[in-house]
């Protein structure tokens, strides 16, 4: 006698204390302590706070120590957890012009007042292995130049431009941006929205988008105009105090492109930009994302649209969550027997239909 | 560190039914909402369970199915999830829950009027796969253009000699909105005709809609082609059930298998009862 | 008699460039109008906003709808606008890909209208889109194929068929055997002529192609630069030209 399946609860419970037990690892091994993913992956901890939308590196750490270190994974836990928190208040638009640059070179000025700062980037390292590292207690040099001490304030590279008028104007626009988070998407989306889902979107997936504009699809001739990378302050309007304090700093990435633009009948050539702003040290994501602004930017700049993917904000915004992507991916390992039970119902009677029809005559001539 | 009555913060909530109000008075139509990221992934329900958590009281009996069946592993983890975060009552029982939530099932058993039925629905748009783009089946729906719907089932007719869709047969609702029921199998369909309040949500996709109890709910079709609801010719292989939806099971390596109730509840209570042949 | 369709100064801009300006004329039932002038002269243009699918910057376009009479179609609802050009109007366009569903049976595709305006018996549709097709000449063997399969020619006949499925008052025609052989263009012309004149259609057919409305049009408009230089009966313009751009238009072909 059949007994239909069951158990799932208690598959469940085993199955999360085997995760458990796997998580941890061997045993004789050390434990991960979060400072030390905090301290030692920065990087990894840096696009868990972009994509997971907290800047929180203490809780990015732990997201990736219980995620394994399956990025998107930890990307969902700080998501999930983010969506409980209350909100205060809105802070202040930061100023990136005041940022304590850690970072920051231009590649469309040599020179430039404040300098080219090259920061800790892995830009110029040849990539060898470096077995030193595989020996524990491995002490890193000191920092002889440079460093974050001699961060002081400096000018956007696309000031110079701006003055002489090269570069297209950006609206001043103080509405309240929507709030992706808190409202569904809505398209048409504004430029407020569209740089909202870029900046937490996959680095992967913005990454290939804009790699695909520059191979052809919706071309638009960057250059980065800047890249900067450091620390700028968060504050915030306190209406009980009657004037807006500082909170704290945060790392943010931001990138300007400057771009190729024709001009038209009415207007002078000028050259427009791309914006890219990312939380933490996020570079790759920071340029990706401009480029695919940029390319977005087609209609509002009155370029032809080509058809290429990374002009179509429909498909470039509902599709660069990863949250969302892996979710909908993953489902399709939960059960869809019914579903599949009511095509293979089908799929029998059509098959049935067309045997009987191919063979039905030559029955009846037997 | 502990989470609201039923997971989300009471503003949530109230978004959510304001989206289920306006839902319930435009039968059918789409509602966009602010869908919230869950603690489990999107695809896997949570456009169910964020409705479930607006519509659930202290008092409410909860009831969840995944393919019919209250055991499999994603139904046990929803119903956890709301004995964990609301201490609501949960049964396997259709007739004693008070809010249903599935997943490509309707429960055999008919409900009535004081229960809510809550559906998890991946992909809200019944246009989608004819018309990729939001913006324009948005138009579509705000202009009654469902040509290209019938369009579909003409071509599944001239190809196949019948409306070659098993599941997630679209319906129109009230004469008006073209509405994709989720994917249940069409057997299911002339249940969407209930006493019962249904609720869908789509999580991912931020939409939710309904229908009121005793909506007018049509299965799309030709005169000549008329909507078909049956399903496989077997009895339930258990409960000897003639008028249930069968899951096939397949029972030994020769390929023998054998049919079984997807409504595990209903099977059940026709085996204790003695219904059974 | 009143007007099926009156054009009162439309006006279309693209920035500072004139798409077409000050076009005015009336359109009576059973009536074929030409549009003519070389590329660039702002004739489909003009076609593209009197069928609605550019908006004009100024003017009216008033067709006269069965219900309600004479009505600005800028005016309607965008609604009612969309049932207006599934069921009183069609638009053939130059390239089928443009007017067809290329992955929906030619049935399907001349079915669509008939289904749109509320066609539910499986049956009938077949069989009246059956009837089209060979209306159009197309072998109803062919019928569950897709237009991707079909030849040039196939394409813009089925084109037609399924625009002229719902039996339109008003079909408005984008240079229609622009991608054709010469042959093609032929038949295609021919059976054109046939539909009209049985169906007692009016039709806004722009073309270069002089051939084309010396077949097919009643009345011409020649265009330059985006205005109308010169209107007439056909044979009037074609053979006593007396604007120098139309002369110039109608010496060139002669010299083919």
């Amino acid at each position: 006698m059949y007994v239909a399946v069951k158990g799932g609860e208690r598959a469940i419970d085993a199955a999360h204390e085997w995760l458990a037990d796997e998580r941890r690892g061997a045993p004789d091994v050390a434990e991960l302590s979060i400072s030390q993913i905090r301290e030692q992956l920065s990087l990894a901890v840096n696009r868990v706070m972009a994509e997971g939308s907290l800047y929180d590196p203490d809780l990015a750490a732990l997201a990736i120590k219980q995620a394994r270190g399956d990025m998107i994974e930890a990307i969902f836990l700080i998501r999930a957890y983010r969506t409980t928190l209350p909100r205060f208040g809105v802070s202040a638009p930061i100023d990136t012009g005041a940022m304590r640059c850690d970072r920051r070179i231009s590649a469309t000025f040599k020179d430039l007042p404040g300098g080219q700062i090259l920061g800790p980037t892995f830009d110029y390292t040849h990539r060898l292995l470096d077995f030193a590292l595989m020996a524990d207690g491995a002490v890193s040099p000191e920092v002889k130049e440079g460093g974050p001490t001699d961060a002081v304030p400096l000018p956007h590279v696309t000031e110079f431009l701006d003055r002489e008028g090269l570069l297209q104007p950006e609206p001043e626009d103080n509405t309240p941006p929507r709030d992706l988070t808190r409202e569904p998407l809505d398209f048409p989306a504004d430029r407020p929205l569209k740089l909202q889902a870029l900046a937490r979107g996959d680095e992967g997936f913005v990454l290939s988008m804009a790699y695909s504009t520059q191979r052809g699809y919706a071309r638009n001739h960057p250059f980065v105009g800047e890249l900067r990378i450091g620390r700028v302050a968060v504050s915030m309007d306190i209406p009980e105090l009657g004037f807006a304090i500082d909170l704290g700093e945060i790392t943010v990435s931001e990138c300007e492109t400057v771009n190729q633009f024709t001009g038209s009948k009415t207007e002078p050539p000028q050259f427009t930009r791309g914006y890219g702003l990312v939380f933490g040290q996020s570079e790759r994501k920071a340029i990706s994302m401009a480029l695919v602004d940029r390319a977005l930017r087609w209609e509002e700049l009155g370029e032809d649209n080509v058809g290429a993917p990374a002009q179509d904000a429909e498909f470039v915004l509902s599709h660069s969550d990863n949250v969302q992507a892996t979710g909908f991916l993953e489902h399709i390992k939960l059960p869809h027997y019914v579903d599949f039970q009511s095509e293979l119902e089908l799929i029998r009677r059509l098959r049935a239909e067309a045997m009987m029809a191919s063979t039905g005559p030559r029955e009846a001539a037997e | 560190m502990s989470y609201n009555f039923a997971y989300l913060d009471e503003q949530t909530k109230r978004m959510i039914r304001r989206a289920i109000l306006k839902g319930v008075a435009i039968p059918g139509y789409q509602v966009p909402f602010a869908s919230r990221e869950m603690p489990m992934p999107y695809g896997w329900g949570t456009g169910g369970v964020q409705v479930s958590a607006a519509c659930l009281t202290p008092d409410d009996v909860f009831k969840v199915i995944d393919q019919g069946a209250d055991d499999t592993t994603n139904a046990v983890s929803i119903r956890r999830f709301f004995e964990k975060t609301a201490g609501v009552a949960v049964t396997e029982k259709t007739t004693e829950a008070t809010v249903i939530q599935t997943r490509h099932r309707i429960p055999e058993t008919p409900l009535s009027a004081d229960q809510i039925l809550v559906y998890q629905v991946p992909i809200p748009e019944p246009l989608r796969f004819l018309e990729p783009r939001e913006t324009e089946t948005r138009k579509m729906h705000g202009l009654e253009e469902y040509g290209l719907m019938h369009v579909k089932l003409y071509e599944d007719i001239a190809r196949h000699g019948e409306i070659a869709t098993a599941y997630a047969y679209p319906v129109k609702v009230e004469d008006r909105y073209v509405m994709d029921p989720s994917p249940i199998p069409k057997f299911d369909n002339p249940k969407l005709e209930s006493p019962a309040l249904q609720l869908f949500g789509a999580g991912r996709e931020q939409r939710i809609y309904a229908l009121p109890p005793y909506t007018k709910v049509f299965s799309l079709d030709f005169e000549d082609y008329p909507f078909d609801p049956s399903k496989a010719a077997h009895p339930c292989a258990l409960c000897g059930a003639e008028d249930s939806y069968l899951d096939e099971v397949i029972v030994d390596d020769a390929g023998g298998r054998m049919f079984v109730c997807s409504d595990t509840d209903y099977c059940a209570s026709r085996r204790e009862t003695g219904e059974a042949a | 008699m009143t007007p099926l369709l009156q054009v009162r100064n439309i006006e279309k801009r693209y920035g500072v460039r004139i798409g077409c300006a000050d076009v005015s004329f009336d359109l009576y039932p059973g009536e074929v109008l030409g549009i003519v002038g070389e590329s660039g002269s702002g004739k489909s243009t003009l076609l593209n906003c009197l069928a609605g699918h550019l908006s004009p910057d100024r003017g009216e376009v008033i067709f006269d709808t069965r219900v309600d009479g004479p009505r600005d179609v800028r005016q309607m609802p965008e609604a009612e606008r969309r049932l207006l050009s599934r069921t009183d109007w069609a638009f053939v366009h130059q390239n089928p890909r443009d007017g067809l569903r290329m992955r929906v049976s030619a049935g399907g595709n001349v079915g669509e209208r008939l289904m749109a305006v509320g066609a539910r018996h499986y049956g009938d549709i077949r069989q009246t889109a059956g009837d089209w097709l060979t209306k159009v000449e197309i072998d109803t063997a062919r019928m569950d194929d897709r237009p991707s399969a079909f030849s040039g020619g196939m394409q813009q006949r089925l084109q037609i068929a399924r625009n002229l499925v719902t039996g339109p008052r008003l079909i408005f025609m984008d240079e229609p055997t622009g991608g054709l052989d010469v042959s093609v263009q032929a038949r295609l012309l021919d059976l054109l002529r046939g539909l009209v004149r049985r169906m007692g259609l009016s039709a806004i057919i722009v073309t270069h192609d002089l051939a084309v409305v010396r077949l097919l049009a009643d009345r011409l408009m020649v265009m330059k630069s985006g205005h109308v230089v010169e209107t007439g009966l056909t044979d009037q313009v074609l053979d006593d030209p007396q604007h120098a751009y139309t002369q110039l238009l109608v010496s060139s072909v002669l010299q083919v």
